[in-house]
């Protein structure tokens, strides 16, 4: 690669005392992109991010942010971190304004350039109206608000945010959600969730953390294209050949499930419709049919339930 | 940065009413006890101007007074200190500091610096009632100023006792109470010793008060100072390696 990534991790352990919450985690971050983190609670999400930010130490493993170790170098990686966990890290004494301004110090903002840097993050988070109002004072909603303005408050490279739509009303997460597609034309941004449709309104591409592991990356864009090319699941009561079902027209080939139930593989053209036909002309008595769309619901479950399962066993030997 | 963050501390310390509270009652406090020792001097100075080099207000009024706020204060600090990383724990706002590109060190000496200042206010008003007296008479200033010094250095080490004792917990009250617990063995570890004599020299050493009391009659030994700017690095230290292990370990 020519370009140095934003985030380059690298074999990332955490454990706490002898549990394993992060497990051989590595991954890369472009400029540009806005990452998803998905995953079940408990799955080491937050322990990952933690890492990221310089709150946690990584067990072992390697972390660089625009090609600084962030271990070696933690003053000088920080500076291109922004982080909102889980907490917004907000003195509830202060105001908006004073808050702010303690945070652009922190940074290490230079001093002309501190008023300016404050007023882009309140304008980008809408908190111009309330700067002068007490922290504790706020909305949930605002307060996620403040933090996230602390977050980028000195344009660092890489934004991470650790369920940032959290306590929000609808309108406020729509907000928010055009906000990070705003912040990541030019931040790289990490964001964890749990809600899989905001994965999909505002990342370009998706991890999934499961039990500590990495079990899934890959773009947004081809998990679309993933989703169209698929199949039909449907159900009789009596069940027809294979031969029947595979002379519909645009079947490619038909799996049997378990007695009663068929995977119907197709190109593309929909056969159910001529499906249903036939059933109430041959008597197959249809009794379900749906189409079977490989989405990134299906996929988290997927990935999901069967490692465990998986790691039961794996523990019971 | 470390002033950055100091600012912040005593900012939010004068934020809540518990600073205003501890600077009303101890003020008042050692107001009347001030006023009771002028009284007390009144009573015997007749006698005291027969006397060939008596004692004179500095070692009457002055030193007691200094001695006493450092016992009024020892019940103070923890309630100032207890919350200044306990807190920070709590309420998770401590990330803040981690994410942000600052070291362990300047947010340990920002916090430090931030309750120091707090005790800065506290003995600048104490020191407003001896410095009245001025109007009346004339005051030995070296050794009001030994006196100034031995307050101010037995504070700094309360308050890098206490903030380590903060960084202990994540509840202000356990905080508060370990800080009270141990400036407390501090300052009376020696009484039990006088009658031992193998042990009773590092007892005594360790005594907070063997090395305050000669500094308020006046008596400047680099040995008392430097037992405080030990306790100071020693805390201050601790302070540090725990907000270390506390990214490792969490």
């Amino acid at each position: 690669m020519s370009t140095t990534p934003l985030v380059h991790a690298v074999n990332l352990y955490r454990y706490y005392s002898r549990t394993c919450a992060v497990n051989n985690v590595s991954f890369d971050l472009a400029r540009g992109d806005v990452l998803g983190f998905l995953g079940p609670n408990g799955a080491g999400k937050s322990t990952t991010m933690q890492m990221l930010t310089g709150n946690l130490a990584p067990s072992a493993g390697e972390i660089d942010i625009l090609g600084i170790d962030l271990l070696d170098a933690p003053k000088r990686a920080k500076r291109e971190i922004g982080y909102l966990p889980e907490q917004p890290p907000v003195y509830r004494e202060l105001t908006v304004d004073e808050y702010l301004d303690y945070c652009a110090k922190l940074n290490r903002i230079e001093r002309n350039r501190q008023q300016a840097a404050i007023d882009t993050a309140k304008e980008r988070c809408g908190l111009t109206e309330v700067g002068r109002r007490l922290i504790g004072n706020l909305s949930k909603g605002y307060q996620q608000r403040v933090g996230i303005a602390q977050a980028i408050i000195h344009t660092p490279a890489v934004v991470i945010l650790d369920e940032p739509t959290v306590g929000l009303d609808p309108l406020q997460i729509r907000e928010i959600r055009a906000l990070i597609r705003e912040l990541g034309k030019e931040h790289g941004i990490i964001l964890s969730t749990h809600i899989l449709p905001e994965v999909q309104a505002t990342c370009n591409r998706v991890q999934i953390i499961n039990r500590g592991s990495l079990v899934f990356s890959e773009a947004i864009a081809g998990l679309d294209s993933r989703r169209h090319a698929t199949s039909l699941i449907a159900r009789f009561n009596t069940t027809p050949d294979i031969a029947a079902l595979q002379r519909l027209p645009g079947v490619t080939r038909v799996d049997y499930l378990d007695e009663d139930r068929v995977r119907i593989h197709h190109g593309g053209d929909d056969p159910s419709e001529a499906l249903v036909e036939q059933s109430v002309s041959a008597g197959w008595r249809l009794a379900e049919l749906a189409p079977e769309r490989s989405t990134l619901e299906q996929i988290f479950i997927e990935l999901t339930t069967t490692d465990i399962i998986e790691d039961g066993s794996g523990e019971a030997a | 940065m470390v002033l950055t963050i100091a600012a912040r501390e005593l900012r939010s310390l004068f934020l809540s009413p518990l600073a205003w509270a501890i600077l009303a009652v101890t003020q008042g406090i050692l107001a009347f006890q001030f006023l009771s020792y002028i009284e007390q001097y009144m009573v015997i100075q007749p006698q005291l101007a027969t006397i060939e080099g008596a004692p004179g207000i500095a070692d009457l009024i002055i030193a007691p007074l200094y001695a006493d706020a450092a016992i009024v204060l020892l019940l103070i600090t923890p309630l100032i200190t207890m919350r200044v990383l306990s807190e920070e724990r709590r309420n998770r706002t401590l990330s803040l500091l981690f994410s942000a590109p600052v070291s362990m060190t300047e947010i340990v000496f920002g916090k430090y610096l931030g309750v120091l200042g707090f005790f800065l206010v506290m003995v600048a008003m104490l020191t407003l009632m001896p410095l009245s007296l001025l109007a009346g008479t004339a005051l030995d200033l070296g050794k009001l100023a030994s006196c100034i010094l031995a307050l101010a250095l037995v504070l700094s080490a309360f308050a890098a006792i206490g903030v380590y004792m903060s960084a202990l917990t994540q509840q202000p009250t356990v905080a508060a109470v370990t800080t009270f617990g141990l400036l407390l063995l501090l300052w009376i570890v020696d009484r039990g010793a006088t009658s031992s004599d193998d042990s009773s020299g590092v007892l005594a050493y360790l005594s907070m008060l063997t090395h305050y009391d000669p500094l308020l009659k006046g008596l400047f030994n680099s040995m008392d100072v430097g037992y405080y700017l030990l306790v100071i690095t020693l805390f201050l230290g601790f302070t540090i390696r725990r907000l270390d292990s506390m990214r490792l370990q969490n």
